[in-house]
C-alpha cells in the first residue's frame, strides 16, 4: 500500500478552446475543453492541468468559464496555469473551482508573489512552473565536460535569466511552493523523453512533489520519469491529445514497470 | 419521490467550497446544499459537513469569530456529520500546526506533522524510486477500511482516494479509527463515532469513489453499530 505516482494530461487552451488538435473519434467537439476533460477523467487521469495560452487580455475571461464548467462535473484535482500574475488572478481561478494554480514567469519577475500567494491561499494550491535549459555538461556541446548545470529561461525558452534551476527550485519551495512543475525547454516537443538528470536533481533536492514535463514521446518515457527522474507525477500533452496512447494504457505500462498507479 | 435532504456545508470564510457543494449535488439528486455560516440554517439542516480549508489557527479562529463553535458541537452531537481534511483534524483535542492550536475536542486525540525525514519502508532496491517521501502527502493513496460502516458501502477495500495534507490525526484510542493508509508509516485517515464520520482525504476530489462516499453520507441516518468489524 503506497501513494500512487500521478499521470496528468495537460490541455493547452486558447480563447476557451483546446488547441494542438485532439483526435478522439468518439468526441463530438475536440476543441471543447469540457468534453476533453470528461474523456480524460473517464480514462482515469489522476489530475488535469489547463494551460491558458491566450495572448490577448480580452480572451482571458474564457478560461474562468472553462474551469467553472469542468469543476462542476469532474471531481479530480484541477490545476490552471498561464498568465497568473497577481493575487487576484489566483483568487479568481480558485473561486472558479481550480485546486491549484501554476505560476511561471511572474515568479521569476517577482519571487515575493509566490510567498504572498502561498500565505494567502496555502502552499498546497501553489505550483511553481520551472522552465529550464541545460547550459553546461550537455553531451555534444562545447561545455560537455563541465558538470551539468541548468538555467531558468522565460518567454518560451528564448530568454535566459542567469538563474540556476536547482537553486531556484529550492528558493521557490522556501517561498511556499507546494509543488514544482519542471519542464525541460531542451526536450519540450522533441519526444525523446524528459530531461531525467534535471528532474532527478530537483526532486532529490526539495521536500515537495515534483511533476516532470516536456519531451514525452512514448509510454516508457513516463515510466522513466518516475524511476530515473524520481518524479512524483508525470505530465504530458501531445501523446494523449493525438490519441496515440490512452491514459489507461499509460497506467498499465507504468504498473508493468513496477510503479504504483491508480488503476 | 423521496424527500429532499438539506445539507449545510459550513463556510468559515477560508476559501472556495464550490467543489464540495457541486460534488454533493452530483452524488445524489435529493441533496439540497447550502454553503453557509448561518447558525439557524446549520441547526435546521438534516446533515452537516465541516470542510477542510486553510491552516488550523485560521480555521479555529474563524469558527470563533463567526461564533460557530457551539453550533458545530451541537450538530456533531445530534445529526449525521462529516468532517473533511482540516474539518476532520478540527474535531480532535489539539493540533501541532501553527505552533499549537486547541481544537474542538469532540474526538480525543492529537494532530501531528509528518516528520521531515519520512521515508518509504517498501521501496525496493530493484526499483530506484526516491525512498525519501515528499510533504505534503499529495495524491491518490489506498484506504484500508478498519470497520464496517454505512459510509463505506459499495466502496471496495483499499480503494484509492485523493489526499493533500502535511498533518494527520492520532486519536487517543484506536476505537474511532474507521480507515487507515500508509505514508512512511500507518496513519488514521477516517474516523467514526456514533453520528460522526470524518476523512483526511477529499471525497470531492476522489472521482467516483468520493461521490459514492458522499452518496452514502446523504443517505445515512447517523446510526452505526460499533460492534461490527470489517
Amino acid at each position: 500500500m503506497s501513494l500512487a505516482k500521478r499521470i496528468i494530461p495537460c490541455l493547452d487552451v486558447d480563447k476557451g478552446r483546446v488547441v494542438k488538435g485532439v483526435q478522439f473519434v468518439d468526441i463530438r467537439d475536440a476543441g471543447d475543453p469540457v468534453e476533453v476533460a470528461r474523456r480524460y477523467n473517464s480514462e482515469g487521469a489522476d489530475e488535469l492541468t489547463f494551460l491558458d495560452i491566450t495572448a490577448t487580455h480580452e480572451g482571458r475571461d474564457t478560461i474562468v468559464h472553462v474551469v467553472e464548467q469542468v469543476a462542476g462535473e469532474i471531481f479530480i484535482p484541477l490545476t490552471v496555469g498561464g498568465g497568473i500574475r497577481t493575487v487576484d488572478d489566483v483568487r479568481l481561478m480558485l473561486n472558479a473551482g481550480a485546486d491549484k494554480v501554476a505560476i511561471n514567469s511572474a515568479a521569476v519577475a517577482n519571487p515575493d508573489f509566490v510567498r504572498e500567494a502561498a500565505e494567502k491561499f496555502g502552499n498546497q494550491c501553489i505550483v511553481v512552473a520551472i522552465d529550464a535549459k541545460q547550459v553546461a555538461g550537455k553531451p555534444g556541446t562545447e561545455a560537455e565536460n563541465e558538470s551539468p548545470r541548468w538555467e531558468i529561461f522565460t518567454h518560451g525558452g528564448r530568454k535566459p535569466t542567469g538563474i540556476d534551476a536547482i537553486e531556484w527550485s529550492k528558493k521557490m519551495v522556501s517561498y511556499g511552493a507546494g509543488e514544482l512543475l519542471v519542464t525541460s525547454m531542451d526536450n519540450d516537443g522533441v519526444k525523446n523523453g524528459f530531461d531525467l538528470p534535471l528532474t532527478r536533481t530537483i526532486s532529490d533536492n526539495v521536500a515537495v512533489p515534483v511533476i516532470a514535463s516536456g519531451g514525452v514521446g512514448n509510454l516508457e518515457h513516463l515510466a522513466e520519469g518516475v524511476i530515473k527522474g524520481h518524479a512524483d507525477a508525470v505530465l504530458a500533452a501531445s501523446i494523449f491529445h493525438f490519441a496515440e496512447y490512452s491514459i489507461a494504457e499509460a497506467k498499465r505500462h507504468m504498473a508493468e514497470r513496477g510503479i504504483e498507479v491508480r488503476l | 419521490m423521496s424527500r429532499q435532504i438539506n445539507i449545510a456545508v459550513i463556510d468559515y470564510g477560508m476559501g472556495n467550497l464550490h467543489s464540495v457543494a457541486k460534488a454533493l449535488e452530483h452524488a445524489d439528486s435529493h441533496a439540497s446544499v447550502k454553503v453557509t455560516a448561518d447558525k439557524q440554517l446549520i441547526a435546521n439542516a438534516d446533515r452537516v459537513l465541516l470542510p477542510g480549508v486553510g491552516a488550523m489557527r485560521d480555521c479555529m479562529g474563524e469558527m470563533q469569530h463567526l461564533d460557530l463553535i457551539d453550533t458545530i458541537k451541537q450538530a456533531a452531537a445530534s445529526k449525521p456529520f462529516l468532517g473533511i481534511c482540516i474539518g476532520m483534524q478540527a474535531l480532535m483535542t489539539h493540533s501541532a500546526e501553527n505552533g499549537g492550536v486547541d481544537c474542538l475536542n469532540i474526538i480525543p486525540g492529537e494532530v501531528e506533522r509528518f516528520a521531515d525525514d519520512l521515508s518509504d519502508p517498501t521501496s525496493s532496491s530493484t526499483l530506484s524510486h526516491n525512498p525519501h517521501l515528499k510533504i505534503p502527502h499529495m495524491g491518490w493513496n489506498q484506504v484500508n477500511q478498519q470497520i464496517k460502516h454505512p459510509l463505506w458501502q459499495n466502496i471496495p477495500q483499499n480503494q484509492r482516494f485523493y489526499f493533500v495534507h502535511s498533518y494527520f490525526v492520532v486519536p487517543q484510542t484506536p476505537d474511532p479509527v474507521a480507515g487507515s493508509t500508509v505514508y512512511g508509516h500507518p496513519l488514521c485517515v477516517a474516523l467514526a463515532t456514533d453520528n460522526i464520520f470524518a476523512t483526511q482525504f477529499h471525497p470531492e476530489k476522489s472521482a467516483d469513489a468520493g461521490l459514492q462516499l458522499f452518496h452514502n453520507f446523504i443517505n445515512w441516518d447517523g446510526s452505526y453499530d460499533s460492534s461490527s468489524c470489517a
